[in-house]
């Protein structure tokens, strides 16, 4: 029972997510969003509980044990404690019944948010350019015939979008944009049907329950 | 309403032939007008599109441009309805005789899904084939992925240099089949981890998946007769925002130094900075992933990557049951007909193009 009872929970939502795919009706189409919208959102509202719970477990226990760079988890769980208590009681935009403004300094959950949050992403999102020309360097290494065909069609295309491209030889900027076209989408329509396949038999393993991995493993 | 013609210099032609017919494979609540061009359409500004629910009193709902005799009106499932089109110049608007009644309804089939639903079913035929196929006990050859045949070495050198293993499942969610995948191939790895005794490691950024990894690696633990060595809080979830959780995973990655790092799953711009980090601190790197434009950094930063269906053929290599493996049979044979479809479609094609088929005349 401990088994058959999530294969069969599997199998009916599965079947649910298939059908409206395929009917159209208001029936049909108005079960799969509630499904989708109100049903997904209070799994993940508790998930989100339980997510939250662990990410704290996780770094009182390092606290506690004094492991490596302890310190940084009372940062977590300070800002974690300070940023509920301005999100839950100061409102979303400082509107809530805690006050947020100290003359002319906000700090509602928006402007944290797009003061400190979105600097922090766009940070670790600029490190992308010095990790692409590492690994740029470590690709175009011309080692194999592969490698020195990657090489050089990299070449082709970079020069083929810059200007300097069109003045070594207008036909330049063509031929890149037909590696790009040709070959790279060919590659990539065969690694996407392989995709496809793939999902259609992923999904089918795991409707039939004959994929258990997600159970601990196939056993009865 | 009722007049032919309003204003103007000449006697516009009207448009002809208006039929309103109920909007086929929806979900009901449209109808679709359609009507022959008026004569005079070169010199018109538009259509526009009028209705009645008692034939008699008609209102706009709609217009469109010259040359377009197409247009989809909103209605209200069950009630009857009936539609005129207009063509409208400078000086002139001039009525089409009313079409016959209409009523709309929601269609239980989608018939423009029929194709998909016929290759659905011929696919998941082959690869039922192939599962009773191994069911009987046939073997089946499955080629080296090498990927996958690293999983238990990179296992076994942790073990050995007493590291723990990084798991990390990328930035999806359950409803991707990439994180469902990459949970399976996770399944996999916890036995592993829990034969072994190695430390595993497993940080999330979805709350859902975090919740369904936890209890796939203590089921996995349990299996392999280890739940005790189940550390509950090496499962974890961290955050739902993208960067900052790859700041988070390549924090652990910096001061854990696992051993091997398994970037598994559905990843975007976030792929190549926990690649190329991991990179530099020497661990064995298996990255797996369906999405084609995160692949190259993949290649490029790890020491094996599973390119697309391998990732989904994964816990079948891993696992070797019999019957997974004849889903990857039942794959095969789909893209088989898949190539044989596009071959027979180019030489169609190239047929078309050059006038060989005329030889035969």
């Amino acid at each position: 029972m401990k088994r058959n009872f999530p294969l069969l929970l599997v199998f009916v939502f599965g079947i649910l997510g298939i059908i409206p795919f395929i009917v159209p009706h208001p029936a049909v189409q108005n079960t799969d969003e509630f499904l989708r919208n109100n049903l997904l959102k209070i799994l993940a509202a508790f998930a989100l509980i339980l997510g939250l719970g662990s990410l704290l477990r996780v770094h009182f226990d390092k606290i506690r044990r004094k492991g490596q760079n302890w310190e940084y988890s009372w940062v977590l769980i300070v800002t974690f404690v300070v940023t509920s208590i301005i999100g839950l009681f100061g409102g979303v935009s400082g509107t809530g019944i805690l006050p947020t403004r100290i003359g002319s300094f906000a700090f509602d959950i928006w402007t944290i948010y797009f003061n400190i949050e979105v600097p922090l992403g766009a940070a670790m999102f600029a490190l992308l350019s010095f990790f692409m020309a590492s690994a740029a360097y470590r690709a175009f290494r011309a080692r194999s015939a592969e490698a020195t065909l990657l090489l050089a069609s990299a070449f082709i295309v970079m020069l083929g979008v810059l200007p300097l491209g069109n003045d070594i030889s207008p036909h330049l900027p063509s031929f890149a944009q037909w590696i790009m076209d040709v070959p790279n989408v060919a590659g990539q329509r065969g690694i996407l049907f392989g995709v496809a396949l793939g999902m259609l038999a992923t999904a089918l393993k795991i409707i039939l329950g004959i994929e258990r991995s997600w159970l601990g493993g196939g056993g009865e | 309403m009722t007049g032919m013609l309003l204003a103007g210099i000449f006697a516009l032609a009207p448009p002809t032939a208006v039929h309103a017919y109920d909007t086929p494979d929806d979900g009901g609540g449209a109808v679709t007008i359609e009507w022959q061009l008026s004569a005079d359409d070169m010199h018109l500004q538009k259509y526009e599109v009028y209705r009645s629910e008692n034939g008699v009193d008609f209102e706009k709902v709609g217009l469109i441009g010259r040359g377009r005799n197409q247009i989809e009106d909103e209605t209200e499932d069950g009630k009857q309805y009936t539609y005129k089109v207009a063509a409208v110049a400078d000086t002139a608007t001039v009525f089409s005789e009313p079409s016959s009644v209409v009523i709309s309804t929601a269609q239980w089939l989608n018939r423009k899904k029929i194709n998909i639903i016929v290759a659905v079913v011929v696919l998941g035929g082959l690869i039922m084939f192939f599962i009773q196929h191994a069911r009987r006990g046939r073997e089946l050859f499955v080629r080296k992925i090498a990927g996958l045949h690293a999983i238990d070495d990179a296992v076994g050198r942790a073990t050995e240099m007493g590291k723990p293993i990084l798991y990390c499942p990328g930035i999806g969610y359950i409803e991707d089949i990439a994180t469902i995948a990459s949970l399976n191939i996770l399944g996999e790895v916890a036995k592993k981890c829990g034969q072994y005794d190695t430390k595993l490691i497993n940080p999330h950024f979805d709350p859902i998946v975090y919740t369904v990894a936890r209890e796939i690696v203590k089921e996995s633990y349990t299996n392999v007769g280890r739940p005790d060595a189940f550390d509950p809080d090496s499962v974890y979830y961290v955050t739902d925002s993208q960067f900052a959780y790859a700041a988070a995973v390549d924090g652990i990655m910096l001061r854990e130094l696992p051993a091997t790092n398994f970037l598994v799953g559905w990843f975007r711009a976030e792929s190549l900075i926990l690649a190329e980090t991991g990179a530099s601190t020497g661990a064995i790197q298996i990255a797996g992933t369906d999405q084609v434009s995160q692949l190259p950094f993949f290649v490029t930063a790890c020491d094996y990557t599973l390119i697309g269906e391998e990732l989904y053929a994964a816990s079948a290599y891993i696992s070797r049951e019999p019957l997974l493996l004849g889903a990857i049979k039942g794959e095969d044979w789909g893209k088989v007909i898949i190539g044989a479809i596009l071959i027979a479609g180019s030489i169609i094609g190239l047929l078309t193009v050059f006038p060989i088929m005329s030889l035969f005349d």
